[in-house]
Order: structure tokens, then C-alpha cells, then sequence
């Protein structure tokens, strides 16, 4: 493949090229590690949903970060008004973007705030039942019975 | 934990980090997302469903099954929410705050077996109740009709504009929960009954469904919506783009009813007495 080979290998100067051509990788991994350290050491149970969020969020913007090509428009073909495509001009794949990662994450979207909902309701009824939403607090009261 | 949680974060986005050199550049048409499938669905979305908004297409007719489990999905998570928190009507006598809406004196009834319903000059509120805003809720009361008229413009011109059946449904179910976080939730629950909000979640995820079981028994493929053509009096194609709207009404709805759902049983913890 045409792709450059891997960082290391680099000398520092194409490295720093290579850091800016994909700094949209970059991003994405910092947002996921930032909801990944939030699910692993954060000690309140909602903080840990918003962690878990904050994940979710990162895999949405890099599927449509891939989904991205240069000078090309929204995935909606334009001039059409349900003629079919007959009369109108030829559509070319290189003039839209790739509306697949669109419609997976339009579903991933949905679904993640349909998680929300299950979560907030499972740390409401935590809450209920040990009047905590903190994580050393539960275990200190399930140990005790 | 804190120092672990760390370790593991910072070695797992160097991993990460490491492999995005073998990932393409940013906008790069030649990547390989962008070169084998959705070619084709850019081509020749137009001609095989005449809808011109191919995320619309992709979703409910190339990748219905997908949607349709999404949907189902989503009427799961309601109903999980309902399962864990709705708790029946309580026996023991309740004690409930009425506010005199004339004079502003508020009466604080305890051991009350039968609420009386019919009080005129008297309304219920809630036990942290906020003072009368007049100006939150003569705002939300105008815009209301209008964010449903624009959840339903969304739902229904996702053919050719950004939109369908999620987006408008989300948009939807938001302005009954901006009615019942300005008013409050017994406002709201008055002009969409708990029973009414499941039943429409159960009938959307049908629609769904149902659309698919039609197109079986018309003799083609499940959700092949050429199938309908025989019934709308339309050539095939056509048939796709109106099979999709179908699925895409069902989808807003129970998306809709699921956004309420869940946020009636959150906000009440499933009393449906008080909420935010």
C-alpha cells in the first residue's frame, strides 16, 4: 500500500508531517482514553456513564472523520427530484462523501443514548438502594451484610 | 486505582497512536472505506430507489435489518427503564401539596385516602416546587407546536434534506420533555398518556416489522419494499422510496415514545407522582 510505514522507523521531520497529515486519529484517541480513564478510575457511578460517553463519542466522530473526502459534499445527490436519475447527469462516487460510517453511526447515536437511559436507570436504583452513588461506599455496605 | 486507570489509558492510546500511521490520510477518496461498498450506493442509490439522500436509503432499505433491530433496540432500552424503575401505586396514604391559585396559599394534605380530582380553584403541585415562571412557560407553550411541526417536516422530508426517522423522533419526544420540564410531568403525562406512550413505541417497532412481513407475503424478500408496489399502485422504485418513508414514520415513533418513556421513569423514579 502507498501508505507511509510505521512512526518509528521515521526520521523526526517527516515524523511531525506524519503527526499533522493524521492529527484527526490523534484527537479521537485522546477522547477515548480520557472516557476510558473515566470508566476505569473515577469512583462516582454517573461519572463513570459520562466516561462511558465520552467513549462513544470518540468512535462516532472517527468513523466520520473516515467517511471524510476532499472537496466533496454532503451524501445527497443533488438536482434530483425523483425522476429516477434518468435525464439528469451521470453520479460520480468522487463528488459525495461515503454515506456508509453516516448511517452506522446516525444508528450508533441512538442507541448510545438508549444506554444512557438504561445506565442512569441502573444507577438510580443503586442509589436507591444503598442512598450512594459512590463505588467504595456500595462495596463498603455490601461487605457489612 | 486512580495511577492504574492511567497506565492503562496512556498504553492503550500509545497502541492506538501506533497504529494510525498505517491508517489513511484525512479526505483521502482512495481510502479503503471508500472503495469498495459505498461506490455503489452513491451510483446507483438514485435509480434503485429514487431517494436522493443516500444515508436515508442505506438505512432503511439496503441496511433495513440493521435498522430494524436498532428500533428494537431502542424499545428494549425502554422497556428495561420501565422494568427496573416503575413502581406500582402505592397503598400507604399519600401526602400532596395543593396550591390555591387565586390567594397563592398553599395546603399540605397528609393521610389522604381518595384525592379528590376535580379541585377548580385549587392545583396540585409538586413538593419542590420552584414559583411560577410565567415567562419559561409562555415560551415553551409557543414554541411547542412549532418543534413538532419541524420534528415532523424532519421526518417526513428525509428523502431529500438531512433527516428521517430518528432525528425526527428524538425531536419529537423533546418537546414533550420540554413540556414537562416547564410545566410538569403530570401537564405532560396528561396530553400523552403512560399507557398510549407504550403502546405507540410497541406500534412503531410493528410498522417496522409489519412492513417487512408485508413485503414477504407479497411473495418477495423480508423488507424488499418492491413488493409494495402492487398495493400503492406505483412502479417499483417508486414503491422503495414510499416503503422507506413507511419505516421511517415507525422509526419516529418509537423513537418518540422511548425518549418519553425513559425519561418520565428517570426523572419520577418511576412514581410518575413528581418529576424534575
Amino acid at each position: 500500500m502507498r501508505y507511509a510505514p510505521c512512526v518509528l522507523i521515521l526520521p523526526m521531520s517527516d515524523l511531525i508531517t506524519h503527526i499533522v497529515a493524521n492529527y484527526n486519529y490523534w484527537i479521537y484517541i485522546t477522547l477515548m482514553m480520557i472516557g476510558l480513564y473515566a470508566i476505569i478510575a473515577k469512583n462516582n457511578l454517573v461519572k463513570k456513564i459520562v466516561g462511558m460517553n465520552i467513549f462513544q463519542t470518540a468512535i462516532i466522530l472517527f468513523y466520520i472523520s473516515i467517511g471524510a473526502k476532499k472537496g466533496a459534499t454532503i451524501p445527497i445527490i443533488e438536482h434530483a427530484h425523483g425522476d429516477h436519475g434518468a435525464g439528469s447527469s451521470a453520479v460520480h462516487a468522487i463528488e459525495y462523501i461515503n454515506p456508509l460510517p453516516h448511517v452506522l453511526m446516525l444508528t450508533a447515536i441512538v442507541v448510545a443514548v438508549a444506554t444512557l437511559g438504561v445506565a442512569l436507570a441502573l444507577a438510580l436504583k443503586v442509589y436507591q438502594q444503598y442512598n450512594s452513588l459512590e463505588e467504595d461506599e456500595i462495596l463498603d455496605q455490601i461487605r457489612e451484610k | 486505582m486512580k495511577i492504574l486507570g492511567l497506565i492503562i489509558a496512556v498504553l492503550t492510546g500509545t497502541l492506538l497512536i501506533y497504529t494510525t500511521s498505517d491508517f489513511p490520510s484525512w479526505g483521502d477518496p482512495s481510502s479503503p472505506a471508500s472503495t469498495h461498498l459505498s461506490p455503489h450506493y452513491i451510483e446507483k442509490t438514485l435509480e434503485e430507489t429514487s431517494v436522493p439522500n443516500i444515508v436515508t436509503a442505506v438505512l432503511a432499505d439496503y441496511r433495513g435489518y440493521d435498522t430494524m433491530f436498532e428500533t428494537t433496540v431502542i424499545f428494549g432500552a425502554g422497556v428495561a427503564c420501565f422494568f427496573l424503575l416503575r413502581v406500582p401505586r402505592r397503598k400507604e396514604p399519600v401526602e400532596r401539596l395543593y396550591r390555591h391559585t387565586l390567594t397563592g396559599m398553599t395546603l399540605r394534605i397528609k393521610d389522604l385516602d381518595e384525592v379528590p380530582e376535580n379541585l377548580d380553584e385549587f392545583e396540585r403541585i409538586d413538593t419542590l416546587w420552584a414559583p411560577y415562571d410565567l415567562i419559561i412557560k409562555t415560551v415553551c407553550r409557543l414554541l411547542i407546536p412549532f418543534i413538532q411541526l419541524f420534528a415532523l417536516y424532519v421526518i417526513a422530508h428525509g428523502h431529500h434534506s438531512p433527516g428521517g426517522g430518528f432525528q425526527g423522533g428524538v425531536i419529537l419526544g423533546a418537546s414533550f420533555i420540554l413540556l414537562a420540564v416547564s410545566y410538569d410531568l403530570r401537564t405532560a403525562k396528561e396530553r400523552l398518556r403512560e399507557k398510549l406512550g407504550g403502546i405507540l413505541c410497541a406500534v412503531g417497532v410493528l410498522i417496522y416489522a409489519g412492513t417487512g412481513a408485508l413485503c414477504l407475503l407479497l411473495g418477495l424478500n423480508f423488507l424488499d419494499y418492491s413488493a409494495l408496489a402492487s398495493i400503492l399502485h406505483v412502479d417499483p422504485i417508486t414503491a422503495r422510496s414510499h416503503g422507506i418513508l413507511i419505516v421511517e414514520i415507525g422509526v419516529g415513533l418509537a423513537v418518540m415514545a422511548t425518549m418519553i418513556w425513559i425519561y418520565d421513569n428517570i426523572s419520577s423514579e418511576g412514581k410518575y407522582e413528581e418529576g424534575l
